[in-house]
């Protein structure tokens, strides 16, 4: 028989978990109502009453062109972003992992950038990147115009890509060098008996077996790319949406409709779309984890 | 052409030296043997004539092509690894063809030798298997099939058995052997089973605490051990010793004296030696008949075909093995009677076994309890 403590008294117990709740309703469950709420109300900018209208907001959302454009940015900018800190990653992890000297510097090294805000990178990237004073300036002296991400927004998207990878870079190649370091050396050891040279033992037997730690980066990162803090802060500091709305990304574009444009309904709708697509991709994550490929 | 010459060997980890200057020769097409206990500097050994570690000193030969710098790939050999190392995400037509597709050899050639392999090592049904899905008797085949589809010269063995249960091991070690009879390559195994090392060797090597201890074939290891080490390693129980004192006539030990017939007790008298005496080679009479030495009975084990007693010869554990039935209980007092044509002297300091450079015939020796 196993010996557990009981609370006989119910009420110790809920007041014990209390503080929990409370956090988690006022910061999580109050702020979805309202905006569930809101998204079928039409809102009064200045306060002051409202308006049930059931789907209008909704219909005005998805039969806004700009809208699909924001839509198109993001799916641009996560997929893009993905694959950058993915591929970059992998790539580092393989040779960290082959341990040639320095190795263990560089383990450390590498993951660094996570822990760097994302406004703070933002900002550094905006000083490297500015067209004019930034390091890259130099650029424009030999092609005037050729660096401008202010004015042209394939570059400016870029701009935002390459900070988010950066970041992410870090957080890949830690569970990268894991997965890594968890294949057996004796595998390695016979693929190189075998006949492999490294690059073959990457390809034929290091990759294959990073495939479940691959996957659930993969959706861990399009789901921080869609939606996480970082996007909206990494655009908020380096192009604020623009130019044109080139990187108005869905989370930065409900917080300029909602807070600057005080249009809060529609800033609800849009927030209540992208909360139905990251339930979609964490069911496909977990549709995922549930298939899981297991090795052994 | 693929005898392996070992010339000086080292191997050391920073500054720390795990394999002190090994010297060994295997002729083609032997099978040999490497036992010794954890940590001996075997698998390391292994592993410098795969290419799998560095070597940090000496000569390595595979035929007559020095590998000390050459690439795992480049050596022709093929190795069996303790945890069978096998891929899992490949199927076992996967696994086995591994090295020919990376050797590029065309599918149709691939595909045949696969199943020629598979055919060998009995696998021919479990070709689309994951390894997952196999038994450790058959992960075992796999991995072999895997060493042998590439025709290498030299197999080496990594503990390959020490996963499998007792049976399949029996049955695995009969596979190993009847597999180098067909394919007679020149193998190393390497292994801490002194059964398994016995029943499998042409040549033994025996090894400790990174160095040789000595070379030969099995009985002849297992009749006259050259140290000490060698002589407690191998047999089971193991072989009693009892440390003494020579004379010119007689072994003493403990106040005791054991007259002796042995034609170099002359050459050692008054140095510090170990008597080494066999468990089976010792007979049990009673305790106070005439050249025997009194011990006391401490406990029977039954092991079925046959047993062993374990006595105290005052507070000096001797083990005997018995092939007749006994009804020995324990507190009772025997004789011991050693039998004077297997008796083992080493040197008590070196441990190096005394009259090696005699020849056998000539050390014969005779003991009488006084």
């Amino acid at each position: 028989m196993e010996k557990r403590a009981v609370f006989r008294a119910g009420s110790l117990a809920y007041l014990l978990i209390l503080p929990q709740l409370l956090l988690v309703f006022v910061f999580f469950y109050w702020p979805t109502g309202a905006a569930l709420y809101w998204a079928f109300t039409l809102e009064m900018p200045w306060g002051g009453g409202n308006q049930w209208v059931g789907l209008e907001n909704f219909s005005a959302v998805l039969n806004d062109a700009k809208y699909w454009s924001s839509v198109a940015a993001s799916c641009v900018f996560a997929f893009a972003a993905t694959a950058l800190a993915l591929a970059q990653a992998l790539v580092l992890a393989l040779f960290v992992d082959r341990q040639l000297r320095g190795s263990k510097s560089f383990r450390s090294f590498y993951v660094w950038p996570y822990a760097v805000a994302a406004p703070a990178v933002s900002l550094a990237f905006r000083f490297i990147f500015a067209p004019e004073t930034g390091l890259v300036a130099f650029v424009n002296q030999w092609w005037p115009g050729l660096w401008n991400p202010s004015i042209n927004g394939a570059q400016a998207m870029t701009l935002v890509v390459l900070c988010f990878a950066w970041k992410w870079i870090g957080y890949n190649f830690i569970f990268l060098l894991a997965a890594l370091q968890s294949i057996p050396r004796a595998l390695t050891e016979a693929s190189a008996m075998d006949g492999a040279g490294p690059l073959r033992r990457m390809l034929d037997i290091q990759l294959p077996l990073l495939t479940p730690t691959f996957f659930f980066l993969l959706v861990i990162n399009l789901t921080e790319s869609f939606v996480g803090a970082d996007s909206f802060g990494i655009v908020d500091i380096l192009t604020e949406g623009g130019p044109a709305n080139a990187t108005n990304l869905l989370v930065y574009k409900i917080y300029s409709d909602g807070f600057k444009g005080l249009d809060y309904s529609g800033a609800a709708a849009q927030s209540i779309i992208l909360m139905l697509l990251v339930m979609v991709l964490t069911f496909i994550q977990f549709r995922w984890v549930e298939r899981r490929v297991h090795y052994k | 052409m693929s005898s392996i010459s070992i010339r000086n060997v080292r191997k050391a980890y920073g500054k720390r030296e795990v394999v002190h200057g090994v010297d060994l020769e295997f002729a083609d097409g032997a099978f040999v043997v490497i036992l010794g206990p954890s940590g001996c500097g075997k698998s390391t050994l292994l592993r410098m004539i795969a290419g799998l570690e560095e070597i940090t000193a000496g000569e390595i030969r595979i035929g007559d092509k020095v590998v000390n710098r050459l690439e795992p790939r480049e050596r022709g050999c093929a190795m069996v690894f303790q945890n069978y190392a096998l891929y899992p995400h490949m199927s076992v037509a996967g696994n086995i063809g591994y090295a020919l597709r990376v050797a590029g050899v065309p599918k149709a050639e691939r595909e045949r030798r696969v199943a020629e392999v598979a055919r060998v090592v009995g696998l021919e049904n479990y070709l689309s298997r994951r390894p997952g899905e196999l038994s450790g008797g058959q992960r075992q085949r796999v991995a072999m099939g895997r060493a042998i589809v590439r025709e290498p010269k030299v197999f080496l063995f990594d503990e390959p058995l020490s996963n499998l249960d007792a049976k399949l091991r029996v049955q695995m070690r009969a596979e190993i052997r009847r597999l180098h009879k067909r394919l007679a390559a020149t193998s190393v195994f390497v292994t801490h089973d002194q059964v398994e090392a016995m029943t499998l060797a042409d040549t033994l090597v025996v090894m400790n605490g990174g160095r040789v201890e000595q070379v030969g074939a099995p009985a002849e290891v297992y009749h006259r051990p050259r140290t000490r080490f060698v002589g407690a390693f191998i047999g089971a129980p193991a072989m009693n010793f009892i440390d003494g004192t020579m004379a010119a006539d007689s072994f003493t030990f403990d106040g005791r004296r054991v007259a002796v017939e042995w034609p170099f007790a002359r050459a050692h008298a008054g140095r510090p030696v170990a008597l080494g005496v066999r468990p089976e080679q010792v007979e049990l009479v009673a305790a106070d008949s005439p050249g025997a030495l009194p011990a006391t009975v401490d406990f029977v084990e039954e092991l079925g075909a046959g047993r062993v007693v374990y006595t105290d010869i005052d507070g000096l554990p001797f083990a005997v093995t018995l092939s007749e039935e006994t009804d020995l209980a324990p507190g009772e007092r025997v004789g011991l009677k050693l039998l004077p044509q297997s008796l083992h002297f080493f040197d008590g300091e070196t441990g190096l076994r005394l009259g090696l450079a005699e020849s056998v015939e000539t050390s014969r020796a005779a003991v009488a309890a006084a």
